[in-house]
């Protein structure tokens, strides 16, 4: 179960710039809903992640996970239980190491990084397993560097590595946006498969409407800083595409853009 | 002839060994510490005042070390924990340890001749008894080189040495691994000058003195050994970056030494590696300009 308390968020206080980002903002996720946020530029989606990531700090408000106050918690230390994968597919991996070397620094998360081998060899047939089963090849490209990957394959890898080890939630920070259409279907089923199979929590923000309709169990459209559509369960079934697109419009041209 | 030749190994091998350390910063950290101009002297200094006082001379290899490791860490703190930019981190550490340097060594030049030395002791004379002093120095100097070689390079084999190499490159994935990537940072830094003060006590025990001004430029020599190693072996795969930036050392010595031979003064050396380093970087930048530089084995794979 995640929390936001009470979530005040102002981008340079006290300027002229002054902008309010969150004001008085709760959201309640609970354990296992895989919820799709959308909504435009500059409406909040990707500092909500930043904020319940510990990547941005609050002005004020609590972030609570699992009955626990994490909001002084450093972002480092939220990764324990938190695993994201970013829009820019180089962002979850290290381009100057080879494929086994990520798997392995990746499965080494949670454990001691001391001065034991890198890479442990008896662990290479499950790395290979876990590869293969992206469906990509890479499973034979152990000692490729991941810096010569496609941006799909290495998306690929990002999600693999950040859910390998036991976490509570998945962030999704528009991972599929950098991608082409093909490669992003792939990327995404493959992430639906991964949330359900490993029963975990998971956010996503996205721009592709298709997706926020179509995977999770849980829509939430943002702008401004607030929620104008949460919609779960039935609701979220029974809403296309074309609903979505034209409430969307309408807060745009509320706006005035 | 010979002696220009071991010449140019005597003080390459002192040398790669900064390298190392310039390597861990520059190469897989990326971050430019200018602290081994403090510390590559404070290895030199500490080594000077240790020998002068009577100190056995291979203590002062460890001591040296984990003296420029402290000052890597206080880099790395001024730089992570205080937000200060990391060029400028360097050049604070630097500028202090002068005065600590001259405080440690007593005076701006500390002569050890007379003292022994790991290149000049009873041990050592009686095992190479009848070599001249510079073939000693650098069958010595190339064990010492060696070991530390395959050290670094099984450091950067363990789970510890992984995360450092993740660092450099990308530091989120390092929080994402549930890490503090400013203390890898730190211990990055540690390590860089640990190595600096460890050449610094090289260099003091093979020339027989301290001398303060020792150190002015040290990151830019260091540098260009990186960057010669680097550019001319770094993408060959069946060697490993130590073993590049060592030879690149080398090749910086060489060329030093061709230049005095051919008629400029050892005061027109920082001149010499300004222009060297000057040229290595440009010719790389070109390269990759006019597209002759491949990116590292892409192509193929590229193609998902």
């Amino acid at each position: 179960m995640l929390s936001l308390v009470d979530i005040n968020k102002f981008y340079d206080p006290g300027t002229v710039n002054e902008m309010c980002l969150f004001e008085d903002y709760s959201l309640d996720i609970n354990d296992g809903e895989f919820v799709s946020i959308v909504g435009s530029n500059g409406s909040g989606k990707t500092s909500l992640l930043n904020i319940i990531c510990g990547s941005i700090p609050l002005d004020s408000g609590r972030v609570i996970v699992n009955g626990r106050d994490v909001t002084r918690m450093p972002e480092y230390r939220r990764a324990a239980f938190i695993g994201r994968v970013y829009q820019n597919p180089a962002f979850g991996t290290c381009p100057d190491m080879t494929i086994l070397e990520n798997m392995s620094l990746a499965d080494t998360k949670g454990k001691s990084f001391n001065l034991r081998r890198g890479t442990d060899r008896r662990r290479i047939g499950y790395y290979r397993e876990q590869l293969s089963a992206l469906g990509l090849g890479l499973e034979d490209k152990l000692d490729v560097k991941v810096g010569s990957l496609s941006g799909g394959q290495r998306q690929a890898m990002a999600l693999l590595m950040s859910t390998m080890t036991d976490i509570d939630f998945l962030i999704l920070d528009e991972h599929t946006a950098a991608l082409d259409p093909k490669t992003a279907d792939l990327i995404m089923e493959l992430t639906d498969r991964i949330v359900r199979g490993q029963r975990l929590t998971a956010l996503m923000v996205t721009h592709n409407l298709r997706y926020a309709v179509e995977y999770g169990d849980r829509l939430i459209m943002m702008h401004e800083g607030k929620n104008v559509i949460d919609l779960s369960g039935r609701q979220k079934a029974d809403t296309g595409v074309d609903d979505l697109l034209s409430r969307f419009n309408a807060i745009s041209v509320e706006c005035g853009n | 002839m010979s002696s220009i030749i071991l010449g140019i190994f005597e003080e390459g091998l002192v040398y790669a060994i900064l390298s190392f350390g310039i390597y861990i910063t520059y190469s897989i950290l990326d971050f430019p510490d200018l602290s081994v101009d403090g510390t590559y002297p404070l290895g030199a200094a500490v080594t000077a005042a240790m020998i002068a006082a009577g100190a056995d001379p291979l203590l002062t290899l460890p001591v040296s070390f984990l003296a420029g490791a402290l000052c890597g860490i206080l880099t790395g703190a001024i730089h992570v924990k205080l937000g200060v930019r990391d060029l400028l981190s360097g050049i604070i550490v630097s500028t202090g340890l002068y005065s600590v340097n001259l405080r440690i060594a007593g005076k701006s030049n500390l002569p050890i001749f007379s003292k022994d030395s790991i290149f000049s002791n009873p041990v050592v004379d009686r095992i190479f008894s009848g070599a001249s002093s510079q073939i000693i120095n650098v069958i010595i100097l190339i064990l010492i080189v060696l070991f530390l070689k395959l050290l670094l390079d099984a450091y950067l084999g363990t789970r510890s040495g992984y995360l450092l190499r993740a660092c450099g490159s990308n530091r989120r994935l390092v929080v994402a691994l549930n890490r503090d990537d400013g203390r890898v940072k730190i211990l990055g830094l540690a390590l860089a000058n640990g190595f600096a003060a460890f050449a610094g006590c090289m260099m003091a025990q093979k020339q027989g003195y301290f001398e303060l001004s020792m150190g002015t430029g040290m990151m830019v020599i260091g540098l260009a050994n990186v960057i010669i190693g680097m550019q001319l072996f770094g993408r060959l795969s069946f060697m490993k970056a130590t073993t590049a930036v060592t030879i690149g050392a080398l090749i910086y010595r060489a060329c030093v030494a061709a230049a005095i031979n051919a008629g400029l003064e050892p005061g027109d050396m920082k001149l010499i590696t300004a222009a060297l380093f000057l040229l290595i970087i440009a010719a790389g930048n070109l390269r990759k300009r006019t597209g002759l530089h491949k990116k590292a084995s892409g192509g193929k794979e590229a193609a998902c």
